[in-house]
């Protein structure tokens, strides 16, 4: 049972990759120079509660102990209370995720639609100009500081030419109308039958979602070049061409198709990266999605949302590595 | 034709590119020859290393090129457009934009340098020792590494910021903790395509230990694609170092850090775009320098990769 074993393999894997990631956050917790006891009583708690406090959070055990305890806690689904809202910090996350979830779904949609095509058009005009110009504008994509980016795009689209609405979900007027049933305000919005909100969310969630998939346009166009050069030499191709086979099937659909499934596995790959892209595109456009919950709750030295926000981000990104690389092994013969 | 092979530069040309080099200098110089010749044939990376010349130039001369004080104040001459007295007009405090970034050159510079000095340098002895001795030893750091590898990195550059608090030297150690990983990859494959080969089994028949056969005949093997992959990254580094002084955790006020001079302008940006737009720029040329450079370099010294 090859399979089966390979996908014990993958757990296991998972498992301590998981276990790695968890054991970052533990030491950072334990380094930071913020003594939790104080964050939890307050400044002028007196000596006895302060021990009590101490012994509650288990702070006068050995360091592995304390780890064991830590884990305990995240499986249970404990990442703490953070001090800025006080209420726990999963339940935070959890509100605030769907909004960065719709983000980076919209801008993996636009860097697909975008790079995909012209990842094809550089590998068919191979050594060309626009082989050359696809290229450069893949190296400015990965030139260009994204918050920037931003800003500039505000400032032209919303200041300038009044094209796009300003940063937001929605417009201050429609800010919570609908029921967060999903927690993704265009659907939300759909489900209660608001659809001038529908609207109105949608070119908000243009702007940022454009620059944020930008920056994947450029990785997933390369990749394709790759998979396609790689596809264009084999001999099918000639055969294809030889039977009379219009150039467009022969690429699109022959080579295309080919390369079906290491396509889907890099738009996987970057999907997570852009997760975590939303952090700098989200304090831009004032997006109140996971990404801006973390740079709020640094700034006000909020550590238990801090390092709960890093572990969904981290175990999110963890995960969506490993679906790639199971959906590579599922869908394509050669692999298993 | 024939009096074109007379002329003196001629001479050093055929010995550079002889085929029967006298001397290991020579043979080593007609490399670098032979590599410079196919690397000024590309355009691009020429612009790329002239962008990364004048990057390490202006922050060298910061003093002499700047026309003002980075901190000079001018509470009369606030966010100014740009004109003749200030090229790229003034920010907030008065302060001229021009001369901030020249400065600020220095940081991006001194940022770049300590990354490109500790990670690939990390990655190197953890790749070598993994894939020279194999076994247990390459088991476990070769988990480690794809353990670290699957973690988003400038998140945890974040957490570790905000662990060690806000601060461009802490910026620099939280990028260099989440970027060797792929340095000890790239290294471990290297090692493997050689461990097996003859002139390594000389090595160690005349005696030669682990330690001397690793930094004597195996690291510099590494080098060239290690080079390569950090003129890539240092891209990445520069816009992660940026993004964390946007976010206020990287150089702190009143230094002229890039991404930090681009937060500063922020609340100006709808009236008084040139505070923002003018870091942003700076931030954009230099990353797309190292860019340009190491794609060019990629051609030239690892024509394997890509």
């Amino acid at each position: 049972m090859p399979t089966l074993k390979r996908g014990l393999t993958l757990l296991v894997t998972v498992a301590v990759t998981l276990l790695g990631l968890l054991l970052v956050t533990f030491l950072i917790g334990r380094v930071v120079p913020i003594d939790p006891v104080l964050s939890a009583l307050g400044d002028r708690a007196n000596a006895d509660s302060y021990a009590q406090m101490r012994t509650q959070l288990g702070l006068d055990l050995p360091l592995w102990q304390q780890f064991l305890r830590y884990v305990g806690d995240v499986l249970q689904g404990d990442l703490g209370t953070s001090v800025l809202t006080s209420r726990p910090v999963l339940e935070d996350v959890l509100r605030v995720f769907p909004a960065t979830m719709e983000l980076a779904t919209v801008a993996v949609v636009i860097g697909a639609v975008l790079g995909v095509p012209a990842g094809v058009f550089a590998a068919t005009h191979r050594g060309r100009w626009p082989d050359h110009a696809i290229r450069l504008l893949g190296l400015i994509g990965h030139s260009v500081p994204i918050f920037w980016l931003g800003l500039m795009a505000l400032l032209l689209f919303y200041a300038k030419l009044d094209w796009a609405p300003g940063p937001g979900r929605v417009d201050v007027f429609y800010e919570g109308m609908v029921d967060a049933v999903t927690g993704i305000v265009t659907v939300d919005a759909l489900l209660a039958g608001e659809t001038d909100i529908f609207w109105n969310a949608l070119q908000h969630l243009v702007l940022p979602s454009a620059i944020l998939g930008l920056y994947s346009v450029a990785y997933i166009a390369r990749m394709t070049r790759g998979f396609m050069l790689d596809q264009l030499r084999q001999e099918y191709i000639t055969t294809a061409r030889v039977k009379g086979l219009s150039e467009t099937r022969v690429v699109w659909r022959h080579a295309l198709g080919n390369i079906a499934v290491p396509l889907i596995t890099v738009i996987a790959l970057s999907y997570a990266g852009l997760l975590e892209g939303s952090v700098l595109t989200e304090t831009v456009f004032a997006w109140p999605g996971l990404g801006l919950y973390i740079t709020n709750s640094l700034l006000s030295a909020d550590m238990n949302a801090v390092l709960g926000g890093t572990l969904v981000v981290g175990a999110v990104f963890i995960a969506l590595n490993m679906l790639s690389d199971l959906l590579y092994r599922l869908l394509d013969p050669r692999a298993r | 034709m024939t009096a074109r092979t007379d002329t003196p530069s001629a001479g050093w040309r055929d010995w550079l590119t002889t085929d029967t080099p006298q001397s290991r200098a020579q043979a080593r110089l007609g490399r670098a020859w032979a590599g410079w010749t196919a690397f000024r044939r590309n355009r691009l990376a020429v612009a790329g290393l002239l962008i990364v010349l004048a990057l390490v130039v202006v922050a060298a001369l910061a003093p002499v090129l700047a026309p003002y004080h980075p901190y000079a104040q001018d509470l009369n001459g606030r966010l100014l457009p740009p004109s003749a007295a200030h090229w790229l007009g003034t920010d907030a405090f008065g302060r001229d934009i021009l001369s901030r970034l020249i400065h600020g050159a220095r940081l991006t510079l001194m940022i770049v340098a300590l990354v490109a000095a500790t990670a690939p340098l990390a990655g190197l002895v953890i790749g070598t020792a993994a894939g020279y001795f194999g076994g247990w030893v390459d088991t476990v750091l070769m988990r480690i590494t794809d353990i670290a590898l699957a973690f988003p990195k400038l998140i945890l550059a974040l957490a570790f910021v905000a662990a060690l608090g806000p601060g461009i030297e802490n910026a620099v150690i939280a990028i260099a903790i989440t970027s060797w990983p792929p340095y000890a990859r790239i290294a471990r494959a290297e090692t493997l395509t050689v461990r097996r080969s003859d002139f390594i089994s000389a090595a160690r028949l005349q005696g030669a230990s682990s330690l001397r056969i690793i930094l004597g005949h195996i690291m510099p093997l590494c080098i060239a694609s290690l080079i390569v992959r950090t003129t890539l990254d240092m891209a990445g580094v520069i816009l992660t170092a940026a993004g964390l002084g946007f976010l206020g955790l990287g150089a702190q006020p009143p230094l002229p850090e890039w991404g930090a001079m681009i937060a500063s302008g922020r609340q100006y940006v709808l009236e008084q775009w040139w505070v923002a737009a003018m870091p942003g720029l700076a931030i954009f040329i230099v990353s797309l320098g190292f860019n340009l450079l190491g794609d060019g370099l990629r051609d030239v010294l690892d024509p394997k990769g890509d």
